[in-house]
């Protein structure tokens, strides 16, 4: 089975493999803060899209698709592009890479996510987990 | 897409001298204070004064530079006003020197608030020159910044690219007075930037050359300069390869040596270089069990090893041991006289910060708590790693 990014299914299962990820929980543990992913549009991705993942503690206790950028509070933003989301989740952009060129652009607390590269890392890690359906395929 | 940044760098006999090639009026010097004791921030302030800079001299930079000390620096750079920021030592003054400058043009800023993700609006108020006193740094080229958090005893990666120095003066005859002990733990330091800048994951075409080079020229020249200290070809070669190596993994990251490395010397008072050179054979043995490749690649470009895959990463760890035990470094933390209980008492904290530093996150191959604890606990008896 295969989720269509951006979507509520495809966030809901990046929550369950990180629940299930022993490094995510061990290197997040003392994690606080939700963050909000902002797919903006582009030529392969015509429309807005937010992506609301909790986190707590070494767990992603929820996931959804938000109607508005501010349907729910979080702590952190992550803005792109659809095509530099999808570089990301393929692996073939670094995040931490990709937000020092600022093509992706973070705002929150950037001390607090200055020392949890490795919990960062994690995520982009269950990303590619995650069986992907690209929109343009 | 990715970048490269580097100073402009003069480098050789007499570099020294091209102190006459700025313009200004006002000049910071940032050093330390065996710096200062022996004589090497005089030959800069001697240099500065004939070209008609006034000077005021910040000597109180400690090994590890913390926070509040970076903080009284950046109000006396407030105070005086400099055109000029001058940092004249091994990592810690040039560290420190790069977070005065941030602090001094951005009052605004906390030093754990100088990120790669902002923009920081540098070269208001002054430039940074760097001169390197040890062969080993690569401080004098890189944008990185160590600083210690007295009260976590945790060592912070910080920086923007914007910090990087805009002169360095890379002369040897400035590190040519380093004793044996320092010798060997610098070049060490500078093999480790080497080979980790080599194996990061964040490596380029551009960065591969300089790190080859470099570690080659540590393993060929370091026993010399340490065994006979006045043979000043080994000494440039090797002040050569440290700003080498720092424009390599500068512009690429160390790695898990380095995420280990920084707590051990927090934690446990080792001098930095020991401390990541310490753990490198370590790091390259648990990483080459997933992806061995660069580093056997290494080993076969500097003509250690042309086996591929783990055996040639494995060489490489054996190499790098070999000539840690050839200039008489420690090759446990138990050769390095650290007592069981001390090491215990300090283990967790050691697991948490070397799992978070920034360091890691370019390893070839992650490492879970669990293996952090146990790569540790044979950093400590000097076991290979075998998982």
């Amino acid at each position: 089975m295969s989720y269509r990014f951006p979507s509520d299914e495809w966030i809901k299962e990046l929550s369950r493999l990180l629940n299930e990820s022993e490094s995510y929980e061990s290197s997040a543990k003392n994690w606080e803060g939700d963050f909000v992913f902002e797919i903006q549009p582009d030529e392969a991705f015509p429309d807005t899209a937010y992506l609301f993942l909790g986190l707590h503690h070494g767990k992603s206790p929820e996931a959804s698709i938000l109607n508005a950028s501010d349907e729910k509070p979080a702590a952190f933003r992550v803005s792109a592009p659809y095509g530099t989301w999808r570089k990301v989740i393929d692996g073939a952009l670094d995040p931490i890479q990709g937000m020092m060129m600022r093509k992706l652009k973070l705002q929150g607390d950037l001390m607090k996510v200055m020392r949890y590269p490795k919990a960062a890392k994690e995520i982009v890690s269950c990303c590619a987990l995650v069986p992907t359906q690209w929109p343009e395929a | 897409m990715w970048t490269f940044v580097s100073p402009r760098i003069v480098f050789g006999e007499d570099a020294l001298d091209s102190i006459s090639t700025i313009r200004g009026n006002r000049a910071l010097v940032v050093s330390d204070p065996g710096i200062v004791k022996a004589g090497l921030a005089e030959r800069v302030v001697d240099r500065l004064a004939a070209e008609g800079f006034q000077i005021h001299v910040f000597s109180e930079v400690e090994a590890n530079p913390e926070i509040p000390t970076v903080q009284r620096g950046a109000d006396i750079a407030r105070e005086f006003e400099p055109d000029w920021i001058v940092a004249v030592g091994g990592g810690s003054p040039l560290d420190a020197a790069k977070a005065i400058w941030v602090l001094y043009e951005r009052p605004d800023l906390q030093p754990a608030q100088i990120n790669p993700f902002i923009d920081l609006g540098l070269r208001n108020k002054a430039r940074l020159l760097t001169i390197p006193t040890t062969s080993g740094t690569g401080a004098d080229v890189t944008w990185a910044i160590v600083l210690t958090d007295p009260i976590e005893r945790r060592k912070m990666g910080l920086g923007n690219w914007e910090n990087t120095p805009d002169l360095a003066l890379v002369d040897p005859a400035m590190a040519a007075a380093m004793p044996r002990q320092l010798t060997a733990d610098t070049g060490l330091d500078a093999l480790t930037h080497a080979i980790e800048g080599y194996t990061s994951t964040w490596h380029t075409d551009m960065t591969d050359g300089l790190c080859a080079h470099a570690a080659a020229d540590v393993f060929d020249f370091l026993v010399r300069a340490v065994e006979d200290g006045t043979d000043m070809e080994a000494r440039t070669h090797l002040h050569h390869a440290a700003t080498s190596a720092g424009l390599g993994f500068g512009n690429s990251m160390a790695s898990m040596a380095h995420a280990m490395g920084h707590t051990l010397g927090a934690m446990l008072e080792l001098p930095h270089g020991r401390a990541v050179s310490l753990c490198l054979p370590y790091t390259l043995e648990f990483i080459s069990r997933e992806a061995p490749d660069r580093a056997a690649l290494l080993a076969a470009r500097i003509g250690i090893s042309s086996a591929g895959g783990e055996q040639g990463a494995r060489t490489l760890a054996q190499a790098v041991r070999h000539l840690a035990s050839q200039v008489g470094n420690p090759l446990s933390l138990e050769d390095a006289g650290i007592s069981q209980a001390d090491f215990e008492s300090v283990l967790d904290k050691m697991v948490a910060d070397a799992e978070n530093d920034t360091q890691m996150i370019t390893s070839g191959r992650s490492a879970t708590s669990a293996e952090l604890r146990r790569l540790f606990e044979a950093v400590y008896k000097g076991h290979a790693i075998g998982f």
